[in-house]
């Protein structure tokens, strides 16, 4: 078996906050410590609530932030002490909002051709004509290239992003919700595309996403977080049919609607997102945790298979599986 | 594919923006009007502004009082029997290439620092940030003075100096505006695809800067302009018998109460180049800034 394309060990990231310039500086844990896998050609899903640390795990992975621990492998090579170029043929993101992605001085032409410009490679000409072969695969015409992004929709912005992510031929896309700042007529066809060029240049993606739907349609694995930690991973199948975490199942019954015959769902979430300056002792999801003991509050689970591939960081995670 | 592009929205007028604005108008006609007298002084101005004509001296001009004016010279003359046009006119040069030099040395020092602090933080930010404090615990016009009682006065040190006493707000605005766009993601895109950090800063940066830096830019120089005309007033700026506008304000004092116009004149043209550079400022900013979401 060939070793995973990436691999993300035990990575954590802390940052020192304060609040004014008088406060005592404070520690903020955003990722507590994270291990995940992606095999090469795959996707890998990973959701969560805002603030739980997707985006912070996102930069490190991309080599922009480096971890307070633990180290990220692309292709066996650590991330963090790559060179900028070699690090950038091997990972590109594709962000959120595509509204502050493009920098708005720029013509699409000029953003999509810059990697090219910074690698030094080809010709103006060259390069003008492996930007034309991009907007092609992206879905925008030759006209679109001398036009500014203030002059683009949103749908139209992300495919630009997305050409400029995809024109250095990396293996590995990391693409941060990369539709939830779209209109929802548009969200599907950028999906779409992202799955079609995936097939086409057999990419792989790490998909961050707050939406299990999304996910669901993308992801051949799926990680699930909660304030820092993966609680709950394997693949999206198993996952969304039978969750083994409490913190899972409250995020399907959030976008799934009762159905008759299918009983009632899980309670939506109690409470809101703990403060990650002061996270909860134990597993940090019981004071939301309809299944909640004593026993959660003093120790954390471990993240132990619940069945095979299938791991649950949660105390009755084996017996959610019965 | 699954999706053909809809069609582009019509391409915004660019001109239109910048001759929407009246204020930016007249300002950049005035300017405009300013500059050229001031490149083509020598064959714009009707006199040599250092001929002293000792029987011509302090005449009125026409519209102050018509009996004692002489129609040659269309703004009177000073006290020295020196044409007072070509001196204004031979003035706004001085007025112009203190105002650009000055701004030129105080906006590469402050945007220098103001962009490394905003963008790398951290102790950077820390020694710029003193930089500043103590650069804004120096009264400007008295540190001015010191040195230039102290050097002697001239066009080159009057530049230098100002040049390093106005930095301080091109630094502040730099740093806060390269602060707000470091964490956008463009600029993370831009280090993703393995950009070096002085590109970042000059083409990704620098660019979207270019709006608020012209609005500090602008204002510095009219700050400059107007520092130099104190200090000429004072004595301590440029030397006669040069035509500086505060000059010829601090020349013309004696005479207020009989010829105010003597003052006047040189007021009003100090007052109409520092309002056309600040108005031509906030022009362009207006006109340049990026469009938001559409
Ligand atoms: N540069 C930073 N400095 C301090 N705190 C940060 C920084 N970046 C992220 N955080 C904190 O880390 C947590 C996780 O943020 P993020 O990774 O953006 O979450 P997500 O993308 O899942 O919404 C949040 O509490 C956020 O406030
Ligand atoms: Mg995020």
């Amino acid at each position: 078996m060939t070793a995973p394309l990436l691999q993300i060990r035990d990575v954590v990231r802390r940052f020192g906050v304060r609040r004014g310039v008088f406060a005592p500086r404070r520690t903020l844990t955003a990722v507590a410590g994270v291990s995940l896998d992606l095999p090469r050609g795959e996707v890998l899903g990973l959701v969560g609530e805002s603030g739980c640390g997707k985006s912070t795990l996102a930069r490190i992975v991309l080599g922009l932030d480096k971890p307070t621990e633990g180290e990220v492998l692309i292709d066996g090579r650590p991330v963090a002490s790559l060179h900028r170029l070699e690090r950038s043929r091997l990972v590109q993101p594709v962000f959120q909002d595509p509204y502050s992605s493009l920098n708005p001085r720029r013509s699409v032409e000029a953003i999509i051709g810059q990697p090219l410009l910074v690698h030094g490679e080809g010709t103006p000409a060259e390069r003008r004509d492996r930007v034309a072969e991009m907007l092609g695969l992206v879905g925008l015409g030759p006209r679109h290239a001398a036009a500014y992004p203030s002059q683009l929709s949103g749908g139209q912005r992300q495919r630009v992003a997305i050409a400029r992510a995809l024109i250095l031929r990396p293996a590995l896309v990391v693409c941060d919700e990369p539709t939830s700042a779209l209109d929802v007529s548009v969200q599907a066809q950028i999906l779409n595309l992202l799955m079609e060029l995936r097939a086409r240049l057999g990419l792989s993606y790490l998909f961050i996403s707050h939406n299990l739907a999304v996910v669901q349609l993308v992801a051949s694995r799926v990680a699930v977080m909660y304030l820092g930690r993966v609680v709950e991973e394997g693949d999206p199948e198993t996952v969304l049919r039978t969750p083994a975490h409490p913190y899972t199942r409250a995020l399907l019954a959030s976008v799934l609607q009762p159905r008759p015959g299918r009983g009632l769902p899980d309670p939506q979430l109690a409470g809101s997102f703990p403060n990650p300056l002061e996270p909860p002792s134990g597993c940090a999801f019981h004071p939301r945790c309809p299944l909640a003991v004593p026993r959660c509050a003093a120790e954390r689970p471990g993240l132990d298979p619940a069945t095979g591939e299938h791991r649950a960081a949660c105390h009755f995670a084996a017996l959610a599986e019965t | 594919m699954s999706v053909t592009a809809p069609s582009l929205p019509a391409v915004r007028r660019r001109p239109g923006r910048w001759l929407g604005n009246p204020g930016f108008v007249v300002a950049a006609v005035v300017l405009g009007a300013i500059l050229l007298m001031a490149v083509l002084a020598p064959l714009v101005a009707p006199f040599d502004p250092y001929e002293q004509v000792l029987d011509r001296r302090m005449l009125p001009p026409g519209f102050v009082d018509a009996e004692r004016a002489s129609p040659a010279h269309l703004l009177g003359t000073d006290n020295l029997g020196r044409d007072y046009l070509s001196r204004l006119i031979y003035g706004a040069r001085i007025s112009l290439l203190i105002g650009f030099f000055t701004m030129l040395v105080s906006g590469v020092i402050g945007t220098v620092l103001g962009v490394a602090a905003g963008y790398f933080g951290g102790r950077v930010d820390a020694v710029v940030s003193f930089l500043v404090t103590t650069r804004l615990s120096l009264p400007v016009v008295m540190v001015a003075l010191a040195v230039v009682a102290v050097v002697g006065g001239s066009l080159q040190v009057v530049v230098l100096v100002l040049g390093l006493l106005l930095w301080d707000r091109f630094a502040v605005v730099m740093r806060s505006a390269t602060m707000q766009l470091r964490g956008l993601d463009y600029v993370l895109a831009a280090r993703a695809i393995g950009s070096s950090t002085p590109r970042i800063l000059l083409t990704e940066l620098l660019p979207n800067l270019a709006s608020s830096l012209v609005v500090v830019a602008s204002y510095e120089m009219a700050q400059a302009i107007l520092l130099e005309a104190a200090l000429s007033f004072l004595g301590l700026g440029v030397q006669p018998p040069l035509p500086s506008w505060g000059l010829m304000v601090a020349e013309a004092r004696e005479f207020m109460l009989f010829e105010p116009w003597m003052i006047v004149l040189p007021g009003i043209a100090i007052c109409v180049l520092v309002l056309a550079i600040n108005l031509l400022g906030d022009g362009i900013r207006d006109a340049t800034a990026p469009e938001g979401r559409a």
